[in-house]
């Protein structure tokens, strides 16, 4: 399972205005000049990469495009080497356009509104200690394999009603869909085919003694019709909870502490005044958003006065439009108390994230615990800091010195 | 005598990202899908301006009006 073989490499990027490539270790490494550079160019720019793609660069193109269902599709929302065939059902809503979308959507948002979140919240703070008492004691930590990685993965796993205990095998998946798929789409299909049967198994076992959680709950959900859902239509949006959920928020939560970690005077503030960490947590999300989408060109337009046309993906830089100085004064400075903060790290438009009120509380809530009781650390000179490649960018591996600087 | 305010989300623009909700609870309402709409008849109560404004400059959607009456 963990054995998965690397994917071919491609060429590096020496001219990001007409080649730019998202998974070229430049972006993968520190994307934001990159961004800068391209935005000074144009709203909209275009690599023949990946069967063809488009980047908007500023927030106004991104916002454009997010609202214009019409012409840019989500039948495929990862830029990917390869366009295969598109499947129904991949994973609703995120994978629909109207009319689809609508309800699909309306059935995953119940579960995941600001209360409902509230009663989730002692579990994730109980996971964040469990997981900070394993560590404690030591003096250097990876705070990404230690503690970042395992949180929003338990936090769904408690919510969907499967073992917090299978992680590894839910975060092997989504490293094979999300990062390795990219180029290898051999890995990507296994890796759907696992999860589903996976999936196909608890829902087999509600069948015959029926749970109060996410599963049973989709399991009991009528469709549009009056119908309950088929079998393909569950399981979509069971892999796509699984997937959304996890490193996203993984690479959420890792971000910011890394900018604590080298912030001594935000860190020192957050610790003074835990009540400003909400509004920390969303200045982190527009500064270091994890996630970027993508939509499929489906008819010809223009964005930004820039012409587009069908065949080519887009590649939806939310991340780059969170950088945008036209939107955000000074969009590379962290400010953690940032008053107006119309970021797009959750998405604009009718895909917003559906998760993003679980996201907000964990972040929130690991950032909470982590200061209350760990106020002092920084990164740890000895070793390095890894970024994700891809559709999701946050740290891998983030090698912390626990305790006061000598 | 400060000017009297009144809140409106636009329903066909809100998306439920509940920036106003965590930001102003007093004055907006959640439904069952966490799309907002303002509490009441929008009226802001005296001393909860700033968090209207607030509220309206938070909005990824721009689907919040205030309304100077």
């Amino acid at each position: 399972m963990s054995d998965v073989s690397q994917p071919a490499a491609h060429p590096p990027v020496t001219d990001w205005l007409n080649d730019f490539d998202h998974t070229d270790p430049q972006w993968t490494e520190d994307p934001f000049p990159i961004w800068n550079e391209l935005r000074a160019a144009s709203p909209v720019v275009h690599t023949k990469r990946f069967l063809g793609c488009y980047l908007p660069t500023t927030y106004e193109a991104v916002r454009e495009i997010a609202n214009d269902p019409e012409h840019f599709s989500s039948r495929r929302i990862i830029v990917r080497d390869a366009r295969p065939e598109v499947t129904q059902n991949a994973a609703p809503p995120i994978t629909s356009d109207p009319p689809v979308h609508k309800p699909a959507k309306q059935l995953l948002l119940p579960p995941f509104t600001p209360d409902a979140m509230k009663k989730l919240e002692p579990r994730v703070r109980a996971i964040c200690n469990e997981l900070i008492d394993g560590f404690i004691a030591e003096k250097q930590v990876d705070a990404a394999a230690r503690y970042t990685k395992h949180i929003p993965v338990r936090a769904i796993a408690h919510m969907l009603g499967i073992p917090e205990s299978d992680s590894d095998l839910f975060i092997n998946w989504i490293h094979m869909i999300l990062e390795l798929g990219i180029k290898d789409e051999n890995l990507l299909l296994q890796a759907v085919h696992e999860m589903s049967d996976y999936f196909r198994t608890h829902i087999e076992e509600r069948r015959k003694n029926p749970t109060d959680d996410l599963i049973s709950y989709l399991m009991n959900a009528r469709g549009k019709d009056g119908q309950p859902l088929e079998e393909p239509h569950v399981l979509g949006s069971l892999r796509l909870l699984l997937i959304a959920g996890i490193d996203t928020t993984w690479s959420a939560i890792g971000s910011s502490l890394w900018h604590l970690a080298r912030t001594p005077a935000d860190r020192e503030r957050l610790v003074a005044e835990p009540e400003l960490v909400p509004t920390a947590v969303e200045e982190f999300l527009r500064a270091y958003s994890p996630v970027t989408m993508a939509r499929e060109v489906v008819k010809e337009t223009t964005v930004s006065g820039c012409p587009v046309k069908p065949g080519n993906m887009v590649l939806l830089s939310f991340p780059a439009a969170n950088r945008d100085p036209k939107m955000f004064p000074d969009a590379d400075k962290v400010v953690i108390d940032r008053r107006e903060n119309r970021h797009a790290a959750f998405g604009l438009g009718i895909h917003r994230c559906v998760g993003s009120n679980l996201a907000r509380m964990e972040m929130q809530v690991a950032l909470e615990e982590w200061l209350k009781r760990i106020p002092d650390f920084r990164l740890d000179p000895a070793g390095s800091v890894t970024w994700s490649q891809g559709t999701v960018r946050g740290p891998r591996q983030l090698p912390f010195l626990l305790g006061k600087a000598m | 005598m400060a000017e009297r305010l009144k809140v409106h989300v636009d329903p066909d623009k809100c998306q439920g990202h509940a920036r106003c909700k965590a930001l102003a609870p007093e004055l907006f309402e959640l439904d069952e899908y966490g799309n907002a709409h303002e509490a009441g008849d929008g009226t802001v109560p005296a001393g909860l301006e700033d968090k209207a404004w607030l509220a309206k400059s938070n909005c990824p959607e721009i689907a919040i009006d205030v309304i100077e009456e």
